[in-house]
């Protein structure tokens, strides 16, 4: 029916299809710098961050993935800033991989917080290098001069930009080193940074024309769908057969994959000339696999090694470890004792996992939306047996990100069948492979203590955390060290080593060793303080509780911002005085203190983010319903207030606080999975309920005005909301819940041991 | 077998199994590739078309169920991509990662020709089919209400 080519313009795919439906992919907003616009002058290139072409657009490139939190746009604000552009000539270019680039990662919330100086100071460097041409071309000093919009003025006179690179001579290259010297604006003079903004990639997002990885292309390219083994690390294949496959229209070969990586053992991939074909055929084949002794482990198994982890004082790492702990326990009037878990959660995100392999000139290609590049390239590149510079991975739009493309996989069993047909090779995972093959988050378990002395104040404070641990599975070299010398997963128990003063503080990480072999345990949206903040949030609301005090003020009290809660330049600025200002101004908008109606309550909870390097200070409050006779929750409002410092695009952080905020919506009253015999039971919307239009909330969002250094958006409003849900729940119908989701028989129970 | 369908308004012929959902055809055959694959199991609606004016399922309509009919995907919904929701997806940023984004307008599309006066819950009652994994529920009914009220001025 069509006939595809591969076009060789950067990379992308492109091809007219037959029938008269044509269209070439690359929208213009995502305009690949074009080469043929250069061709008559030299692009002036003063770093490797952007180039600026003789007709005066500016092309930003692109390094991380764009999965929905328009970071592109983000990212060229901060350059076209420094670099005094007009905004209208900005174009992205979302690179493939380059050594070049450096570390290529999207996570962890810090795509504008670790690029703001650097991408400024780029941006500085050619401002400098054109008002220096510039005014070398009107003949005058450069000290008059000025740049906006593209124009170099001096006085009455001007230049621009475009005409500065069509004459000018502007070889002048920065270094890395020279452009971290280079001073940059102070806030007040910024023009881009803070204004609103449309964001580029949302157009082509509106007509069709947005390009994922599922709809990569190539000649001659067949597909692919696995047959996923019954367990993720230690199945192997016994036999397949392919009979009734054999009449699948389309159906080509079926194959167990040999993966020097060791990434997807016991992986089996069914090949035909589509994807229906391969799909159907999947259906078809029936393999016999040897599966190790994961095939037998649930949620339940995991959970009760999480608690025995916890039960030995002598295992785990020791992430804070204050003086006197052990002897605030001993020597308290009182002490507080909870433990708190959370169930298995799947990333769902909506474009399943796929990768379109094929080799070229001695290269391999892999097209795939992708959010860690420089982690998957060198297990390709030992997986196909080349150098880590014959992989390169061409970059798409990601269809959901949400942690799960940071673990790259997926492209590994595309890459091996690649090799082993001799031809590209499009590899999608249906909708239930994708959920079997996910890098679910992890069951936690956690147990909190909390020492009083007689006045009810507090002495010391324990946290205990057991988890799967995704980067002792997939990036040891990631670890920390404990106080102990013991190693541990810093995504997996930040959140907390919280900024609360408790006099004596102890945090331990327990890896769940039995989680990590059962499943690859994943980043998913804002990692450990998914299950650590559940925890802490929910525990702080049960001690001022048992203290009889107000929990706002409970809390304020301990965000003193004393000692290593005071905080520290730049980012840090203003520790927990800023976690308590949040705090207080939710409480004010959302009424904290007010007469609710019968069986109606708010909760309030506060987070700052992932990591006390970088806090986002995040408070909530929830107002919520509970049907006493059915223990159904109705989440009425959230109210949100946040202290990002700098917002770089202000609609484009509104809309991640309201996707993260209805995330943690969702993970306490809708969705979440459980383990079954080494897989997770829900593997499609049947079954598995994410939050749908109609139970979205009412919700008020409230930025706090701030020139202090920009941190992260996209991940810190998850992990506030279900600890504002369960402890709303208590305060309409004094109902405690401990377990994440929220069901509605685990509040009928909690009223039951109330009353 | 051969199926002569009219994909935004152009004749096309295909050759498939009757069997074959009409998703594919779309994205695979025909190569439109703006319809989108999320559950396969009709519960996302990332697939969703027009068949005949009427919002379906692409993943699990076959083939033979859409025989000589005129379908219109996301390319198709606007000559020049601007019918009012998709001027008012603009106008809200509602797209984040954008791929339910397709299906999410035409589902709209004929919410707003079935309730040209819509309300939230007519909104709640067909867009709860549509999931949004990025969860921009709130922007996608604000540029619900939008649309309306331009359709509502232009009527």
């Amino acid at each position: 029916m069509h006939s595809p080519t591969l076009a060789s313009r950067r990379g992308f795919l492109m091809f007219a299809a037959g029938a008269g439906v044509a269209f070439a992919f690359a929208p213009d907003n995502f305009a690949m710098a074009d080469s043929g616009k250069a061709a008559l002058t030299q692009n002036f290139e003063p770093t490797i961050w952007y180039t600026i072409d003789s007709t005066g657009v500016a092309t930003v490139n692109i390094i991380r993935a764009e999965m929905g939190q328009h970071v592109g746009t983000a990212l060229a604000r901060i350059v076209a800033d420094e670099l005094e552009m007009d905004w209208n000539s900005v174009r992205l270019a979302y690179v493939d991989s380059d050594p070049k680039w450096g570390l290529m990662v999207t996570g962890g919330s810090w795509s504008v917080s670790q690029s703001f100086n650097l991408l400024s100071q780029a941006g500085a460097a050619g401002r400098i290098a054109l008002i220096e041409e510039g005014a070398k071309l009107m003949g005058v000093s450069s000290d008059i001069c000025i740049a906006r919009l593209g124009v170099v003025h001096a006085g009455t006179r001007s230049v621009s930009y475009a005409e500065i690179v069509r004459r000018g001579n502007l070889g002048r290259r920065f270094s890395a080193e020279e452009v971290k010297t280079i001073p940059i604006k102070s806030p007040k003079e910024r023009r881009l940074i803070g204004m609103p903004s449309a964001a580029i990639d949302v157009p082509a997002k509106t007509n069709g024309s947005a390009h994922y990885g599922i709809d990569a292309v190539a000649p001659g390219m067949v597909y692919a769908r696995p047959k996923i083994p019954p367990t993720r690390n230690g199945s192997k294949v016994v036999s397949i057969d392919d009979s009734a496959a054999k009449t699948v229209k389309g159906y080509i070969k079926a194959f167990a994959l040999d993966d020097p990586s060791a990434t997807v053992p016991g992986w089996v991939m069914v090949i035909a000339d589509s994807f229906v074909g391969a799909s159907r055929a999947a259906d078809a084949i029936t393999v016999v696999w040897a599966s190790d002794d994961t095939s037998r482990i649930s949620e339940k198994d995991i959970l009760d090694h999480g608690r025995k982890l916890i039960d030995n004082p002598g295992g785990g790492s020791w992430v804070v470890e204050d003086p006197g702990v052990d002897a605030a326990f001993s020597g308290a009037h009182s002490v507080l004792d909870k433990t708190y878990t959370t169930s298995s959660v799947l990333h769902f995100q909506l474009e399943p996992v796929n990768a379109l392999a094929l080799e070229r000139e001695g290269s391999w290609e892999i097209y795939t939306g992708n959010q860690w590049q420089s982690l998957i390239i060198p297990i390709l590149a030992k997986a196909l047996g080349v150098s880590e510079s014959k992989v390169i991975m061409r970059t798409h739009l990601l269809g959901g990100g949400f942690g799960r493309r940071l673990n790259g996989d997926y492209a590994v069993p595309a890459a091996l069948a690649a090799k082993a047909m001799g031809k590209p090779v499009k590899m999608l995972c249906t909708r239930a492979d994708d959920a079997r093959f996910d890098s679910i988050r992890s069951p936690s378990v956690q147990t909190l203590r909390m020492a009083f002395d007689s006045a009810g104040a507090v002495i010391g404070m324990q946290h205990h955390a057991a988890a799967g641990w995704p980067t002792q599975v997939m990036v040891p070299g990631f670890l920390s060290k404990g106080v102990n010398g013991e190693p541990f997963d810093p995504f997996s128990i930040s959140g907390a080593d919280h900024w609360y003063s408790v006099r004596a503080h102890r945090v331990r990480a327990l890896s769940n060793d039995l989680a990590n072999r059962t499943f690859r345990p994943g980043w998913l949206r804002s990692v450990g303080p998914g299950w650590t903040n559940w925890a802490l949030e929910s525990f702080m609301d049960e001690a001022a509780h048992s203290l009889g005090v107000d929990a706002l003020n409970f809390r304020l009290k301990l965000l003193d911002g004393v000692g290593k809660n005071q905080g520290s330049e730049p980012v840090a600025v203003g520790g927990a005085h800023r976690q308590a200002a949040v705090l207080r101004r939710v409480a004010e908008k959302a009424g904290w203190g007010d007469d609710m109606p019968k069986d109606s309550g708010l909760g309030i909870a506060t987070t700052f983010g992932q990591e006390r390097a970088m806090p986002t200070w995040v408070a909530c409050v929830a107002r919520v319903r509970v049907d006493r006779g059915s223990g159904i929750v109705t989440l009425e409002k959230l109210f949100i207030v946040i202290d990002a410092g700098t917002v770089v695009h202000p609609d484009g952080a509104l809309a991640q606080v309201e996707g993260a905020a209805l995330w943690g919506v969702s993970m306490a009253l809708h969705e979440g999975t459980e383990l079954a015999n080494g897989q997770v039971r829900d593997t499609n919307l049947n079954s598995y309920t994410p939050l749908r239009m109609g139970d979205v909330p009412i919700m008020e969002i409230e930025f706090i005005p701030s020139a202090n250094a920009s941190v992260g958006l996209g991940e810190p409003a998850t992990t506030v909301v279900g600890p504002a849900i369960g402890n709303a729940i208590f305060s309409a119908v004094g109902a405690r819940v401990r377990h994440l989701p929220i069901r509605p028989s685990a509040v009928l129970s909690a009223l039951v041991t109330r009353s | 077998m051969k199926e002569t369908l009219t994909f935004n308004g152009q004749t096309v012929t295909v050759e498939a199994d009757g069997n074959t959902p009409l998703l594919w055809i779309i994205r695979d055959s025909v190569g439109l590739k703006g319809t989108k694959y999320g559950c396969g199991i009709g519960m996302c609606g990332a697939c969703t078309v027009h068949v005949d004016g009427r919002a379906i399922r692409s993943c699990v309509t076959p083939l033979s169920a859409v025989r000589g009919a005129k379908i219109t995907t996301i390319e198709g919904l606007d000559p020049e991509g601007q019918h009012p929701l998709q001027k008012a997806w603009i106008a809200t940023q509602a797209p984040q990662c954008g791929y339910c984004q397709s299906g999410q307008i035409m589902q709209a599309a004929t919410l707003l020709k079935d309730f040209p006066h819509v309300n939230d819950q007519d909104i709640d009652n067909v867009m709860n089919g549509n999931l949004c994994r990025c969860m921009a529920y709130v922007r996608i009914r604000k540029a619900i209400k939008l649309a309306a009220m331009e359709l509502l001025q232009n009527a």
